[in-house]
């Protein structure tokens, strides 16, 4: 089994979309989260904004970084032939 | 059913739930009928935990197994669309359904810790571990563990941390269980404990895995009706819009107005001067034990034969009589009556701001609040991402590509939970600051008087100054009512009410299910089969593991119905656990070749390690237990609660890894091999690591 430079390009093409997709899951998290009382408390439709981002709109993030992950890399298994029930 | 294809299996469980549901809320709504005809409402209670548990154990019986491959992994052909369903409903716990809007209620912003904490942890599920473990392809997380770090003592340390953390869970599980049966039925505490434990083991004991996930998908259901219909209901009645998670903004600045008002109310303020009052003479009392015991009776004394002496009226002698009457009859009793009174100093201080973040008298309590809070997110992050009950289910998905879809699907079922229990939280607490707070006490809405009959620690309403008007200072609530009671504080028929423990129920039987169900696997597959007998036939691995879940089961009731002095440290300890002993593993296993055999194996000793001293010599409770004598103020250190223990556990257990793997020589060609394997979903010429 050995790899060629298109297995390492898939590779490297996933570990770059994880580690961004890393980084808006930790600045929705925790860079609002830190400063939910100096920046982040104005008023969004009723809420401060820190305490809808902590109720909702974080949850809505994550669900989307999910399902972003899943299509992106379900059509690069099929763009570099590594998807299950190819040859 | 072997010869159906994938897609015809998938159609027909969307049949079969279709009708599933639709039989549900029909069978709601002929209990609703009866209830207008005057069906009682204990007949009620009875029907919907008999319905229910009866409906999970046909669904168990149904999908009963001895086949390896069915009873660890459901036969790997659930769709994520269920094996999402499944893993949420596995996911939410009592806890989550009962405990989680209480928290909220009572400590607003800072609740939103668990909120963010139990839904983010599921980025780091789908990023960096479930398609890597789906195409691994065994059935355990100590399988993992064994085959990338070189062998058994790896996958020794794995089958240890699986339990410890595993069994602290369950254990709070079968409590919740206990607790709920109980208030359906009205059974005694220890009895409801094993009449749940007979709805839990119904279905893992007959087929493993696969019963589980079917029944999950189904308890999913039920739960997830119930949380929504009081709360859409509470919507209506208060901003009538029946999308509360849409508009409870509007409430919650009423909230805040409100809260402004009751701060600075000179009523409220009485009640609270009241308290500090008690609180403070207590505190001196206790401090002059035991001769402040004989001082404060004699002068009770005293005052009772002045009042006889001068002829006061009758209605005065009777109240000093039985102020005495009242007043603890030992030195014992009076240290145990005072340190409650000390307690009530916390009723002193004014009310929360709901939509605070990091309330604080100083500039450094906010500080501190602020790091907990982090803190805390981040150990239930971490902590979701390893517990071996949830990542054992992308093991169920038929690929990897599935495995994928099927985190999307799970979050998106928690979801659904985690954005309304913030909204029933705030709709809640307007309820009572405006409907309850204000209002003579003899004008109280009925839920107020059926549930503080039920349990005081629930709730209770006394007029402290009083006046006969309710202030909020003399309202105590216990967190758990705030599910509970929505139905009644909405105006809903009481089958709504008997809707909502059941659906706690489905919540906690099934997280039950799922972790009994990896301590068994861990002991039966990963013990015995993969280190003591390696020839024992599969007939042979499935009953062992069958006799040890009932086993495992009878132990974690027994610890259950001695009610553990801390149930909700016992869960959060849990992830903490979790956390700390298998994430790093896990993540460098993947994602860097060069971890080697003794860097994990020293890192998770080290991660869980230090997770466990810090728990024991922070937590009050482990204090007692383990006779901690170092003060608190030496042993905590940076301010950091002993719930978010990993925050130290998890860092440690990476450093330990990296470290000792680049002292130790490079894995074996074979490790690295498998490494590639677990990266791609397919490899042309790929090795085969499938479990059979």
């Amino acid at each position: 089994m050995e790899l060629t430079a298109r297995h390492r390009e898939y590779w490297q093409k996933n570990v770059r979309l994880t580690i961004v997709l890393l980084a808006i899951w930790f600045a929705v998290t925790y860079v609002i989260g830190f400063f939910a009382r100096e920046i982040f408390s104005f008023n969004f439709f009723g809420w401060p904004f820190a305490f809808w981002v902590g109720a909702q709109g974080a949850l809505v993030v994550y669900v989307l970084i999910i399902w972003f992950y899943a299509r992106y890399m379900n059509r690069l298994d099929q763009e570099y032939g590594v998807a299950e029930g190819e040859d | 059913m072997a010869t159906q294809t994938q897609s015809q299996f998938n159609a027909m469980l969307k049949k079969v739930y279709g009708w599933y549901t639709g039989g549900f809320l029909i069978f709601i709504v002929v209990l609703a009928i009866l209830e207008q005809f005057g069906l009682p409402r204990n007949w009620i209670g009875y029907i919907f935990l008999l319905a229910t548990v009866g409906l999970y154990a046909g669904i168990g019986i149904m999908s009963r197994t001895a086949d390896v491959a069915e009873y660890y992994v459901a036969g790997r052909r659930v769709p994520a669309l269920f094996n999402g369903m499944a893993t949420g409903a596995d996911w939410m716990s009592a806890a989550s359904f009962i405990g989680m809007a209480g928290t909220l209620y009572l400590t607003g912003y800072g609740g939103l810790a668990f909120i963010m904490g139990w839904t983010g942890g599921y980025v780091l599920v789908a990023l960096l571990i479930a398609p890597y473990l789906r195409k691994f392809g065994q059935f355990t997380i100590p399988d993992f563990l064994g085959a990338r770090y070189g062998g058994n003592t790896a996958r020794f340390v794995g089958i240890c941390c699986a339990i410890l953390c595993s069994f602290t869970y369950v254990v709070a599980q079968i409590y919740g269980v206990g607790l709920i049966t109980t208030r359906l039925t009205g059974v005694a505490f220890e009895l409801g404990i094993f009449l749940g434990l007979g709805g839990i083991l119904v279905c893992s004991f007959l087929g493993g895995m696969r019963a589980v996930t079917w029944t999950q998908v189904a308890q999913y259901i039920v739960l997830i009706v119930a949380y929504m219909i009081p709360v859409v209901w509470l919507s209506v009645k208060h901003t009538g819009f029946p999308i509360p998670q849409l508009v409870y903004g509007q409430v919650l600045q009423k909230v805040t107005e409100r809260e402004n008002q009751l701060i600075e109310d000179p009523k409220e303020k009485e009640v609270r001067a009241i308290f500090a009052a008690r609180a403070k003479a207590a505190q001196e009392n206790l401090k002059g034990l035991p001769g402040s015991f004989e001082a404060e009776r004699g002068k009770l004394i005293k005052a009772l034969e002045d009042l006889k002496g001068t002829g006061a009226p009758a209605s005065e002698i009777a109240a000093a009589q039985s102020a005495l009457d009242k007043f603890p009859k030992s030195v014992d009793e009076a240290r145990a009556f005072w340190t409650r009174e000390a307690g009530l100093a916390a009723r002193a201080n004014p009310p929360l701001r709901h939509a605070e973040a990091f309330p604080g008298a100083t500039e450094k309590a906010r500080e501190v609040s602020r790091k907990n809070f982090l803190a805390l997110i981040f150990c239930l992050m971490v902590g979701t991402a390893a517990l071996p009950h949830i990542l054992m289910r992308y093991y169920t998905t038929p690929s990897v590509k599935e495995a994928r879809d099927s985190v999307a699907w799970t979050l998106f079922f928690i979801f659904l939970l985690y954005f309304t229990a913030p909204a029933l939280a705030v709709l809640a607490k307007f309820d009572v600051y405006t409907l309850v707070v204000g209002t003579e006490f003899a004008k109280l809405p009925a839920w107020v008087a059926s549930w503080s009959k039920v349990d005081p620690a629930l709730l209770s309403v006394v007029d402290v100054n009083r006046d006969g008007i309710v202030q909020l200072a003399e309202i105590s609530i216990g967190g758990d009512i705030v599910v509970l009671a929505t139905p009644e504080i909405a105006g809903l028929p009481y089958v709504i009410s008997g809707l909502v423990a059941a659906g706690g129920l489905a919540a906690a039987l099934s997280t039950a299910d799922g972790l009994l169900l990896t301590i068994a696997n861990a002991l039966s597959h990963d013990l015995y089969y993969k280190m003591i007998d390696p020839h024992a036939s599969t007939q042979r691995r499935v009953t062992l593991s069958k006799i040890l879940l009932l086993v495992v089961a009878l132990a974690a009731a027994y610890v259950a119905s001695q009610k553990p002095a801390d149930i909700l440290f016992l869960v959060s300890a849990a992830f903490s656990f979790a956390a700390a002993a298998f994430f790093p593993a896990l993540v460098l296993g993947v994602f860097w070749k060069r971890a080697t055999k003794w860097g994990a194996i020293l890192g998770m000793l080290a991660g869980i390690g230090i997770t466990v001293y810090y728990m024991v010599m922070t937590q009050p409770w482990l204090r007692r237990v383990f006779d901690v004598k170092t003060p608190l103020a030496d042993a905590i250190w940076w301010d950091i609660q002993p719930i978010s223990a990993a925050i130290f556990g998890v860092p440690l257990g990476f450093a330990v890894i990296i470290v000792v793997s680049l002292l130790t020589p490079a894995p074996s060609r074979d490790v690295q091999e498998l490494v590639d394997h677990v990266r791609y979903p397919h490899l042309r010429g790929d090795i085969d690591t499938t479990g059979t």
